[in-house]
């Protein structure tokens, strides 16, 4: 729990602290009669509502994984566990996830330069390592079966399925909004039509891979060990 | 778009839509059934929680019953009893409360009284009910499932809730937590609906300190319910891995009938920490909307503006943040450090600063104010007492060494009961009083209105306040009978007679206001666009009931905050939030 505090609830609190703080709080809205031009005022925020509804659903999303990593500290120190070996198919998944990110920042970077030919690019290339991802991740659960690691082994390996099942139903659905672009690019749509899609597709991928790397992190033996340490300090 | 300007006050809505950029609905079904507009979503949402809570409320009487005449209702068992009790729990908290207060009154009221034509993402809206729908199907479909639903009581604590002797083990339990895993995925699309029209689709001039403290309420809440429900979504999907796979998260080694189970390890405290970090927010989830629709109420039929606005603001701010570091006073009694338990009883007593702050603010907004006893007043009014009554009972239950011998008796019951049982049904109550005529045109019967909220208010003092006393005795809860128990006198079960009795009365009281509800459809008086004479936006729409877009061509442009009544030297006691001021002379 104090995992999930600290590092999500915490900085969300602060966001929230630093914009309410911008809100002229301290207002006295009895005195204040009159059109809004006469005041300071506090409107709506410039971005498109579709880039803050992405950010509130990042938060909430933050505070899921937060919580379930909050649960994994907490389940890690019973006895029983056991820590379970990261399959090394992990490391190329991840670079596969990382390329996918890296082509939907560059078809970001074409939709606001104007050419559309390599935001088609960029999205199919994003597209494709996504499922590259999922297979190797599909890949990794049969390894893993066939090791003896199965769902209800140990607690570890139960984590790391639900782990890498849940994130890649997060990746799932990011395909579908990814589809739904790129379908609209290949219908031939005017630049300006796309750009706000691809770049909320962007940034959906950069979260969805640090989340990952995150994940990874903590299911990686050695970090599992670092975390034992740390938990001491920290629950 | 059309011309949006970039100001000193950030974006500005333009005050003119373009026709095609409205919600048209084509045929009836996607204009009553798949709709779009957040005023039919909010009446769906509300109907589908009252009709469930209906539910809930013939499981009360049951509960009462058994209670009272123990075994002489053969047709009530104790697999029933604890079925009865959970499901009574679950709905009333999470499928009629929560939804009706964020899904009902947010969908109607956020997009309104903030001057929008609707909410932000429409669609995602609709698929958030039906999703909510859903979610309740799937929780009435344990009623018929072999095993019945489960009766693990409303907190579903592990190991019990899924071993075998709890009813409902086979199918209840996973049609419960399936249920709430999609009850909080709707909510979720619902949600981000709420917070971000707060955010983007206010109108000209509708500054935050400009708002209505209802809309305060519901967004805070929401933002709250947006980061407490994952803590639930966990519990419930782990706690449905353990009961379906055979994983061990949350049951240890367990020997059944003289057999090993397939568990071990597991934490049950794991999920306890896990229910009540979202448990805890959820009784503000429940309780913040309900203080900002009282101070509205309270402001409007006293004809006064709201005292120390500011302050309420501030209060509702910090309780929504409070709520996150409260919730291990819920596990008092589950082994912790004491140290733990001093943090958490220091934490749950601060939370009654801001929330006296409020109280006192609703008392002084009354103070000389020209108070009408409408109905919605009566009912802001019985909210204020028995609010404070069940707080009252809160600040013991805060404090570790009076929890210890309390924990688990009828004075917890009670407790919760009146403060977030009873306390934000009266502002539901109020609410749909004061906000019918603009929902329907017609006005509820004030008779038939005034019935309803005297049985009702009477009814549940007269039902809680023994309660207390019998939690003092040491009756505890949850227990099917008491059989034959030293420490409990037999006055004890004339009282428990005594308040089944009033319970029926004040369940089939009800009845009235279901009838009021109806009858006023077609027979009730015409309201008028702005019956209250009210200040805020949604009594200011061109029609009522308000059109698709709410607002005709033109949006409404906000001059003014949300409470300038009995302004000295104004021609009427009130002044809309969208009356510009008077030119002053040069």
């Amino acid at each position: 729990m104090s995992i999930t505090i600290l590092f999500v609830l915490a900085p969300i609190g602060a966001i929230i602290a630093w914009w309410l703080s911008r809100q002229r709080l301290m207002a006295k809205p009895w005195l204040e009669v009159g059109a809004i031009d006469d005041f300071p005022g506090t409107g709506a925020s410039s971005l498109p509502a579709a880039t803050i509804g992405l950010g509130v659903f990042l938060a909430v999303v933050s505070s899921l994984f937060a919580l379930f990593i909050s649960a994994y500290f907490m389940r890690m120190q019973v006895a029983d566990w056991a820590q379970m070996p990261a399959p090394r198919l992990l490391w190329f998944n991840t670079g596969v996830l990382i390329l996918s990110s890296v082509a939907l920042q560059y078809a970001q970077v074409a939709a606001r330069r104007g050419r559309m030919e390599d935001v088609e690019y960029g999205l199919i290339a994003g597209g494709l390592f996504a499922v590259t991802f999922l297979i190797g991740q599909l890949f990794t659960w049969r390894q893993l079966n066939a090791a003896g690691y199965f769902l209800a082994t140990n607690p570890a390996s139960t984590f790391f399925y639900l782990f890498t099942g849940l994130h890649g139903l997060h990746l799932l659905g990011g395909l579908v909004a990814l589809g739904r672009t790129a379908d609209k690019v290949w219908r031939g749509v005017e630049v300006s039509q796309v750009r706000l899609s691809v770049q909320l597709c962007a940034v959906y991928w950069h979260f969805l891979l640090a989340l990952w790397l995150v994940l990874f992190s903590l299911l990686t033996p050695w970090v599992g060990e670092f975390a034992v340490i740390c938990r001491q300090f920290l629950i | 778009m059309v011309d949006i300007t970039i100001g000193a006050a950030g974006v500005i809505q333009p005050a003119e839509v373009k026709d095609v950029e409205l919600y048209h609905p084509k045929s009836w079904v996607t204009k009553y059934v798949f709709c779009q507009d957040a005023k039919v979503i909010a009446i769906q949402y509300s109907i589908t929680a009252l009709s469930i809570g209906l539910v809930a409320l013939v499981l009360s009487w049951l509960i009462r019953l058994q209670l009272a005449f123990p075994s002489s209702l053969p047709a009530i068992g104790p697999g029933d009893y604890l079925q009865f009790i959970t499901m009574h729990g679950m709905i009333m908290v999470i499928y009629l409360l929560t939804a009706l207060f964020l899904g009902g009154f947010g969908n109607y009221l956020i997009p309104l009284m903030v001057g929008a034509r609707d909410m932000v993402f429409p669609y995602v809206n609709m698929v958030s009910y039906w999703v909510y729908l859903l979610a309740v199907l799937v929780l009435v479909a344990s009623f018929f499932m072999p095993g019945g639903p489960t009766g693990s009581g409303w907190t579903l604590y592990p190991p019990q809730a899924i071993l075998s002797g709890t009813p409902g083990r086979e199918w209840g339990i996973i049609l419960m937590l399936a249920s709430l895993i999609l009850f909080i995925i709707g909510f979720t699309m619902g949600g981000l609906n709420y917070v971000v029209t707060v955010l983007q689709a206010r109108t000209r001039g509708m500054t935050l300190m400009r708002m209505p403290l209802t809309v305060w309420g519901i967004f805070t809440a929401t933002v709250i319910a947006l980061l407490a429900f994952p803590a639930l979504f966990v519990g419930c999907v782990m706690l449905l891995f353990d009961r379906i796979l055979g994983t061990s998260f949350f049951i240890p080694a367990v020997v059944e009938m003289g057999q090993h189970l397939s568990y071990r390890g597991g934490s049950p405290l794991l999920f306890q920490h896990l229910f009540w970090f979202f448990g805890h927010p959820e009784v503000y989830i429940v309780a913040v909307p309900a203080f900002g629709i009282v101070s509205d109420l309270i402001s409007t039929h006293a004809r006064k503006n709201i005292f120390g606005y500011r302050m309420m603001v501030w209060a509702i701010v910090a309780i929504g943040a409070l709520s996150f570091v409260v919730w291990a006073h819920h596990m008092y009694v589950s082994g912790m450090n004491p140290y733990f338990g001093f943090f958490f009883a220091t934490t749950t007593l601060i939370i009654a600063i801001p929330t006296a702050i409020k109280v006192y603010n609703w008392v002084l907004t009354l103070w000389r104010g020209d108070i009408h006893l409408t109905v919605p007043m009566l009912f802001a009014l019985s909210f204020i007492v028995t609010f404070v009554n069940g707080g009252l009972t809160g600040l013991f239950l805060g404090n570790v060494v009076v929890d210890v011998p309390l924990s688990d008796t009828m004075f917890v019951v009670a407790h919760f009961h009146m403060v977030m049982g009873m306390a934000p049904i009266f502002v539901i109550f109020g609410a749909i009083y004061h906000w019918y005529p603009k929902v329907t045109g017609r006005m509820l019967n004030e008779v038939l209105g005034k019935f309803h909220f005297w049985v009702t208010f009477l009814g549940a003092y007269l039902i809680y306040f023994p309660m207390h006393y019998l939690g003092l005795l040491g009756v505890p809860r949850r227990y099917f009978e008491m059989g034959d128990m030293a420490f409990v006198p037999p006055s004890a079960t004339t009282l428990n007679i005594f308040i089944t009795t009033t319970a029926l009365v004040v369940g089939f009281a009800q009845m009235v206001f279901l009838f009021n509800l109806i009858w006023s459809l077609s027979k009730g008086k015409p309201a008028g666009s702005n019956p209250w004479r009210a200040t805020t936006l949604e009594w200011q729409t061109p029609e009522t009931p308000p059109g698709h877009g709410n607002w005709g061509k033109e949006l409404p442009v906000v001059y003014r905050w949300a409470y300038d009544y009995s302004v000295p030297g104004a021609k009427e006691d009130f002044v809309p939030q969208n009356q510009p001021p008077v030119a002053r002379a040069a």
